[in-house]
């Protein structure tokens, strides 16, 4: 059995994690709206992106000579897997599911006997991962420093992959990335950009159109897709950030009510001994009295 | 109306506008271009210029580069740097003109970047003016 004083002290330290989780949860709210509004904000800009190229696909008949990025390099040997993740911690499980999904992967990957190269941004990506894939990483980022995520910094990540691409480093390139549902639910997923992955769900629904360029179809695609990599990059990004304020606010707010908790079950327990201490002291008296 | 088709314009941070549209005029990367009501499907460049954009009344939104497509009656304006003319103030637009007469005279620009800046310098001094 703790002593009182022990029991006291114990109370002390639990209401004062509690209070830090408790801003750092108001914190999180705070940001949470403002991440969760430019991911909103971003979505169309992605989507549309990704809905032109995919129409350009469609009316592609040659695809022999169309850009290497598009259809890829025609072999599966090669795979690029970017990860991402946030730069800091305390917010659940969010950076372990990413890394949970991109692990499970990697496995996969090397199973099959193919070439593994890992990018990370973020650094707590990059800590889970090293341990086991630590030979694999070939580039990692953080952006730290950067309060708001812009197309800037997607624009850094995506001109390393394409300029890794140019190299042939690779022929395939996926993207690890939590999407943002709600403020509760983030999914972690993995987006494969690198040849773009053509929906073939709605394929009969949709007419194709047989579009005019302007200049022709290769120029197009030749400035397009670098730019719809970038775009997909600054998707996963903002989604990401809204996602990990979200998991941090869900996670701090379990633990301010866990720290509840606790208090409560540790002040119940102090009560207790004090009331036992009493008791006691009280028979010893009596009975000493007794005895005279 | 009949003659109508709607218009956006989305940039990666958000989407600044969407509307009808009786007549837009966008600066194609290989000329002005014109677009009324079921022109046929089409995907372009930008080059820096005005987008006009004509209903009731007009609309004028500066950019630098992007793209469009138009499909089913729906003008779509992918841009990181559309901004409307009314909004856009003096400072920035000489600050802007300086960056593109210093890039002008960069000896290491290549003739399809001076190109693309020397129409950016007579977007802004024709707004200036």
């Amino acid at each position: 059995m703790p002593s009182l004083d022990d029991l006291k002290k114990r109370i002390k330290s639990v209401k004062s994690t509690q209070k830090i989780t408790k801003a750092m949860k108001m914190v999180a709210a705070a940001k949470l709206r403002k991440a969760q509004e430019s991911a909103e904000k971003g979505r169309p800009y992605s989507q549309k992106m990704q809905n032109i190229i995919l129409n350009l696909t469609k009316s592609i008949n040659d695809p022999q000579n169309a850009p290497k990025l598009l259809v890829g390099t025609g072999e599966d040997k090669k795979y690029l897997c970017v990860v991402l993740t946030a730069d800091r911690g305390l917010c659940g499980g969010f950076n372990s599911n990413i890394c949970k999904l991109a692990k499970n992967n990697f496995k996969k990957i090397l199973s099959k006997g193919k070439d593994l190269k890992i990018i990370t941004v973020g650094s707590k990506g990059l800590d889970q991962i090293k341990r086991e894939y630590g030979k694999y990483v070939i580039k990692k980022f953080s952006f730290k420093e950067k309060k708001q995520i812009t197309f800037k910094e997607a624009n850094i990540v995506g001109n390393e992959i394409i300029s890794l691409f140019n190299q042939n480093e690779f022929d395939k390139c996926i993207l690890f990335y939590n999407n943002f549902k709600n403020v509760i639910t983030q999914i972690p997923q993995a987006q494969q950009i690198i040849p773009t992955e053509v929906n073939k769900t709605n394929d009969t629904e949709e007419k194709i159109f047989s579009y005019e360029f302007e200049p022709e179809e290769d120029e197009i695609l030749e400035d397009l897709l670098p730019k719809n990599i970038s775009t997909q990059i600054f998707k996963a990004l903002l989604e990401n950030a809204a996602s990990e304020q979200g998991s941090r606010m869900t996670a701090m707010d379990n633990a301010t009510r866990n720290a509840g908790d606790l208090v409560d079950k540790l002040t119940i327990n102090y009560n207790r001994s004090r009331q036992a201490s009493i008791t006691k002291e009280l028979i010893e008296i009596i009975s000493g009295a007794e005895s005279l | 109306m009949s003659d109508k088709f709607t218009v956006e314009i989305i940039t990666p941070d958000q989407s600044i506008l969407k509307s009808d549209a009786s007549e837009v005029t966008i600066p194609s990367y290989e000329g002005q271009m014109g677009i009324l009501k079921d022109h046929i499907p089409l995907i372009t460049f930008l080059r820096p210029g005005l987008i006009l954009i004509k209903d009731q009344d007009e609309n004028k939104f500066y950019v630098e580069e992007g793209t469009v497509e138009f499909s089913n009656n729906n003008l779509l304006i992918l841009t990181s740097t559309a901004k409307d003319l009314k909004n856009l103030d003096k400072s920035l637009i000489n600050n802007l003109l300086e960056q593109a007469e210093k890039k002008l005279q960069d000896s290491n620009s290549t003739d399809k970047e001076k190109y693309i800046v020397s129409y950016q310098i007579d977007t802004l001094k024709e707004i200036n003016r």
